[in-house]
């Protein structure tokens, strides 16, 4: 019996289910010298915008226990500079890439989707709808189900072609499922669950917030039992949508627990920080997990939590 | 630029011995020590295998020897001020730690012989004598002046300052050496050895202080940044400073893969809590 690795992300079809985290994997160039980005499912770019973007001020980063707090804001060079260098650089290097999005506006999300046509190595699109670290709280897209809504629909008339659609979605919100819903209704072929949670730290000595933004988005093994849960309710109530699953996984065992919960693939973000090949040490170790347990498949483990058992 | 020489490996803790307010590190790092310059840095998972603190550290490196009894090492001078810091002051010979080196821009030595003075505060002057070490077998003159509050926390081992043809050290008490910031007997310093470049590690604001004074004299200054970062390695974008480029615009720059030695008179200081008006995206 040979185990099959293979992942199946809302039709992205991947030879293993680990990703990297939008904006925790720099353009690609940097994790490379670490380790050949063939080696993991998918790379996952940091939010493309259309124009470039200063990002916040700084401090923009606190560590917390278990966790960090970062209010980066988007740093980046804006969609035509992405689609002239990092993209035909990631071709080349034969990396499978999911692309980020992310917009002020619904035509924003719009026009950003028409330029996601056709690129070579593309094998996905993530909408974020969900950074917290945008001038205005209320322009979160996915706190809203209209806005995410119209956000989801915008990029779905635009995109054409088969390349799937994953929402990444805020934890920020009472229901969570009503908003994943919500965009499968819209369009979305696959849900990103989960963005950061917004925090604060204040510097006791200064007694001032110590990001210079005031607030962040949390992330890292803190935030990881709000994630699985929010995974598990949405595979509870959406059996069919895909998943793929984020929030402090570090090691094997971790990325377990989001697959048991119904994650399709996961994402590795903050773990990359702390160790450049977390994502290799999470797919090896999920691996001899899966195998150790007795399953055939990747697949076969998606959900499994959610069997009926007599304890 | 990235530094593509970097690797992540396990050292070897080799000694570990309190000077002043501060510990010498050596780890046996093996064939990777050949490929550290004078500026770089080493990133350290700290904490252990169950640790709480999820981002690594950074240290600079104080020097790197290419062969010794215990193959390559590489020397860091640690202040044991939060938790991380802590943790790895009180490890032993022969623990491990996760090292990725080396990391960042590297210190510019000038092709002919020049004037060059070196300037520390407090452990921002542990890269300064591999540095001194450097500029004097390429025949330039070195001088060297350290600053701190206090004596204890002055840098200045022995073997150091065997490079270095003056050394001046400033106290905020007067403990050692003359009374006063570092920035006060610079001028002179300057002038009286007719320096030609300054090479700068410290804090952000002594920095910025050089800036003002190699801007007045019309001297280069190469400082290596201290900017809090996450990873080390470019992809968390948390150690970003507004730098002026060659076309006149100001980009955020991440002090990781541009730095973390910077054309002082090409950062925009006084920058914290804001991006400065006009910064590319702002």
């Amino acid at each position: 019996m040979t185990f099959s690795f293979a992942a199946d992300l809302a039709g992205a079809k991947l030879p293993n289910p680990i990703l990297t985290a939008s904006g925790c994997a720099g353009s690609g160039k940097e994790l490379s010298q670490f380790f050949p980005l063939t080696e993991i499912g998918a790379v996952v770019t940091k939010s493309i915008m259309i124009k470039p973007r200063s990002g916040r001020a700084t401090p923009r980063m606190a560590e917390t226990p278990s966790g960090m707090l970062n209010s980066i804001g988007l740093q980046g060079p804006g969609v035509d500079y992405f689609l002239e260098n990092d993209i035909p650089w990631l071709a080349a290097h034969g990396a499978r890439t999911i692309v980020s999005i992310a917009g002020e506006t619904v035509e924003d999300y719009a026009v950003l989707a028409r330029r996601m046509r056709n690129l070579p190595g593309v094998v996905g699109l993530e909408v974020n709808i969900s950074c917290p670290n945008v001038e205005n709280r209320g322009m979160v897209f996915s706190c809203q189900p209209e806005t995410a809504r119209a956000a989801i629909e915008a990029v779905r008339r635009n995109i054409g072609g088969e390349l799937p659609i994953i929402a990444k979605l805020s934890p920020d919100v009472t229901d969570i499922v009503g908003i994943a819903r919500e965009v499968s209704n819209a369009g979305a072929d696959g849900v990103a669950l989960i963005n950061t949670l917004l925090g604060m730290v204040i510097d006791t000595n200064l007694m001032l917030p110590k990001l210079a933004q005031k607030t962040g988005g949390l992330s890292g093994p803190a935030i990881r039992p709000v994630a699985v849960r929010a995974v598990y309710q949405v595979r509870a109530a959406l059996p069919t949508l895909p998943i793929l699953g984020m929030g402090g996984i570090t090691n094997g065992r971790d990325a377990f627990e989001f697959i048991l919960a119904g994650a399709s693939a996961v994402s590795i973000g903050t773990a990359t920080f702390g160790n450049p090949t977390a994502v290799l040490k999470v797919r090896d170790e999920l691996s001899a997990i899966l195998q150790e347990r007795g399953f055939e498949s990747l697949t076969d483990a998606i959900g499994f939590a959610h069997r009926e058992v007599q304890v | 630029m990235i530094n593509t020489r970097a690797a992540q490996i396990n050292a070897e803790l080799i000694s570990n011995k309190r000077v002043g307010s501060y510990h010498h590190m050596v780890f046996s790092v093996g064939d990777i020590a050949a490929q550290a310059k004078p500026g770089n840095f080493v990133a350290i998972a700290v904490g252990g295998e169950s640790s709480s603190m999820v981002l690594r550290r950074a240290f600079a490196i104080y020097r790197s020897t290419e062969r010794g009894v215990n193959g390559g090492l590489v020397e860091l001078v640690v202040a044991p001020h939060g938790q991380g810091s802590r943790w790895l002051t009180s490890l032993q010979a022969h623990d491990l730690v996760d090292m990725v080196l080396p990391l960042g821009t590297h210190f510019g030595i000038p092709t002919e012989p020049v004037r060059a003075l070196l300037v520390g505060g407090g452990y921002g002057s542990a890269p300064l004598f591999g540095l001194a070490e450097l500029l004097k077998n390429r025949g330039c003159r070195v001088d060297m002046v350290l600053g701190a509050s206090t004596a204890a926390k002055i840098y200045a081992p022995l073997e150091g300052k065997r490079s270095v043809s003056s050394l001046t050290l400033t106290t905020d008490d007067g403990s050692a050496g003359i009374q006063g910031q570092i920035t006060d007997v610079l001028p002179k310093l300057i002038e009286e050895n007719e320096i030609e470049i300054v090479y700068s590690c410290g804090p952000m604001g002594m920095l910025q202080a050089i800036t003002a004074v190699t801007d007045r004299y019309q001297i280069i200054h190469q400082c290596a940044v201290e900017e809090a970062m996450a990873c080390g390695i470019g992809v968390c974008m948390t150690c970003v400073l507004p730098v002026t480029g060659d076309d006149g615009v100001t980009r955020m720059l991440r002090s990781c893969i541009d730095g973390p030695v910077m054309d002082g008179s090409r950062v925009v200081w006084d920058s914290k809590r804001k991006i400065p008006e006009g910064t590319f995206g702002a």
